[in-house]
């Protein structure tokens, strides 16, 4: 087979994974170089080529199919990469404030997070079942080291065990079903997967595989029944690194998700439209009622996120261009709100260390109201209250379901989400109405600009950036139909 | 495939060796090793069901795809060793029922 790069010109596609790449490394050598007291350098350059990068996807886009066919740049996968890139940089600018306390000032967590973000780019852009996998291991290889990144924290450490031996598993199960995949169609290119199901049409071997590797993705967007090291490993790993896991590598699996079920296994949509209506319903459900229980903030969120992932998971069962700009719309949402709140939950600081329970925010509106406000606004959206941002993600999914005629999916998420406004509302309930325990210390000025960021686009959302957001996400769900 | 041995068999033998790795790690109850030989088990029921697919379709990307899951496969197992190592630095112990820190 020729290769069908002619000249440097022709990566033009794949520029910003390239420039992500050799960044890092350089930025690497530059740590491995540099005093350690000034390390935290490395994690400045690392969010400045984040965002150079993000630039470049978003304002220099050139799209083609590169690599014999692995590797492709669409709308799609530009919608995503930019969410993608943004979380990562927002998540790797929470690092910075007291980095020592976090065990994030060691450079190395800067460029592990970087290489996790090419493994994202990757994934994102994955055009053969290699090339995903390729991308996807390179994710949650970084990953597994970022979450025991302060080695000599008991927790940390642990949450990094039980990461790797539950993404080894999936890997595993992925790999699996890939196998299937490429056995029963022939192809391991997923535009030739397409051309195989249509012309064979669907084998028991070709389902089992689906299902395998649906269930191996439904492992990296934590969704229920594949959810059970999201609770820990959010919990165990430091808070800076929660905040990475909870947003970018979810942006990128989800993406992996939907381009797999819309466009790879688009002649046998019934089958894994059953699959995802499972996945949504079980998400939803079980983290509404799950989280209420919980006395750890991490924990609260984790169960949260798996939440979110359930009602993204809505638009996508509908299995319409309508449903994928849904989730596409969802998941920059989703990813905005978490940066605020992650940055909130950073800032409040006393002498006792990070708020950890949720008793421990009592009173934060008295002494730090701008954080305790933002908090609140972020809850509030997180619920869906009109007019803030979460309503929006939340209405675009639900309403694709109707469209498609799943009332009772969206009936349940409604519910769902009802159910899910309790616990949310007990830490709002907390941080105004209870009595102050600690003193918490000034807020960093990074986490104050994050907030005030992050503030600023839940509640002007709809006025905003909603619009231009919407007609992106419009024209990325468009290019996988 | 001559003496009979076909498609099906190695088909059937990927699925125990998958299924052993998979109970492996769930109904293991004592070390961490084990659970990293039952991730291996797991790759390698893969790694046999796309050579046996990549010979019975006479394709050569199932042997690439085997090759590079042998390759990711030995930076997963040194990944898994150090966080392991550092597990055991901080809690002097590797079985399976000491990692309960976290309950959920």
């Amino acid at each position: 087979m020729n290769s069908d790069v002619t000249d440097f010109a022709s990566l033009a596609p794949a520029y910003p994974e390239m420039l992500l790449a050799v960044g890092a490394i350089v930025l690497l050598l530059v740590g491995v170089a540099i005093n350690k007291e000034r390390s935290l350098l490395v994690s400045y350059g690392a969010v400045l080529l984040l965002l150079i990068v993000a630039a470049i996807v978003l304002f220099a886009p050139a799209e083609g199919v590169l690599f014999n066919g692995v590797f492709i740049a669409d709308s799609f996968a530009r919608f995503m990469k930019v969410i993608v890139l943004a979380g990562a940089a927002f998540s790797l600018m929470l690092a910075l404030p007291h980095a020592e306390e976090n065990g994030t000032h060691k450079f190395e967590y800067s460029i592990l997070a970087l290489l996790a973000t090419l493994g994202m780019m990757a994934m994102v852009s994955a055009n053969d079942l290699m090339s995903l996998y390729i991308g996807l291991e390179l994710q949650s290889l970084a990953a597994y080291v970022l979450a025991a990144i302060k080695r000599d924290d008991p927790r940390a450490t642990e949450a990094g065990l039980k990461y790797f031996v539950l993404g080894a598993l999936s890997s595993g199960m992925l790999l699996y079903g890939a196998s299937l995949i490429y056995g029963f169609t022939g192809h391991t290119n997923l535009q030739e997967i397409v051309i195989a199901i249509a012309a064979e049409g669907r084998s028991i071997g070709l389902i089992f595989g689906v299902v395998f590797l649906l269930a191996g993705v439904a492992f990296k967007i934590s969704a229920v029944p594949f959810h059970m090291w999201t609770p820990d490993v959010y919990e165990g790993a430091s808070t800076p690194v929660t905040a990475f896991f909870a947003t970018a590598p979810k942006v990128a699996a989800m993406a992996l998700m939907v381009r797999l079920v819309m466009d790879t296994f688009q002649g046998i949509t019934h089958d894994w439209q059953q699959i995802v209506i499972f996945l949504s319903i079980a998400s939803m459900v079980l983290a509404a009622f799950a989280a209420i229980g919980q006395k750890s903030i991490k924990r609260l969120i984790a169960y949260s996120s798996i939440g979110h992932v359930g009602f993204a998971l809505v638009g996508l069962a509908s299995g319409t261009q309508v449903g994928v700009e849904g989730v596409a719309i969802y998941m920059a949402i989703y990813v905005a709100m978490n940066i605020g709140l992650f940055a909130c939950i950073l800032s409040l600081r006393s002498d006792a260390g990070y708020v950890e329970t949720i008793q421990d925010f009592a009173g934060a509106a008295q002494t730090r109201p701008f954080v305790a406000a933002i908090m609140a606004i972020i809850m509030f959206s997180l619920i869906g209250m009109p007019p803030l941002a979460g309503f929006f993600a939340k209405w675009h999914a639900f309403l694709a379901a109707i469209d498609a005629q799943l009332y009772l999916l969206a009936v349940i998420g409604v519910l769902a989400s009802a159910v899910s406004a309790f616990y949310y509302l007990r830490i709002v309930k907390v941080m105004y109405f209870d009595e102050p325990v600690h003193r918490f210390e000034a807020v960093p000025a990074e986490l104050t600009i994050i907030m005030a960021v992050s503030g600023l686009f839940v509640v002007t959302y709809y006025f905003t950036v909603g619009g231009p957001l919407a007609s992106f996400a419009h024209v990325a769900a468009g290019s996988l139909f | 495939m001559g003496l009979g041995i076909g498609l099906g068999h190695y088909l059937t033998v990927a699925a125990i060796l998958f299924t052993l790795g998979v109970f492996g790690i769930f109904l293991n109850r004592k070390n961490i090793i084990v659970i990293l030989m039952s991730v291996e088990l797991i790759l390698l029921a893969v790694n046999l069901n796309l050579v046996a697919f990549s010979a019975q379709l006479n394709d050569l990307q199932g042997q690439v795809f085997a090759l590079l899951i042998l390759t990711v496969a030995a930076a997963e197992a040194a990944i898994g060793l150090a966080v392991l190592v550092t597990f055991f630095r901080n809690r002097g112990t590797i079985a399976v029922e000491d990692v309960n820190m976290m309950k959920g």
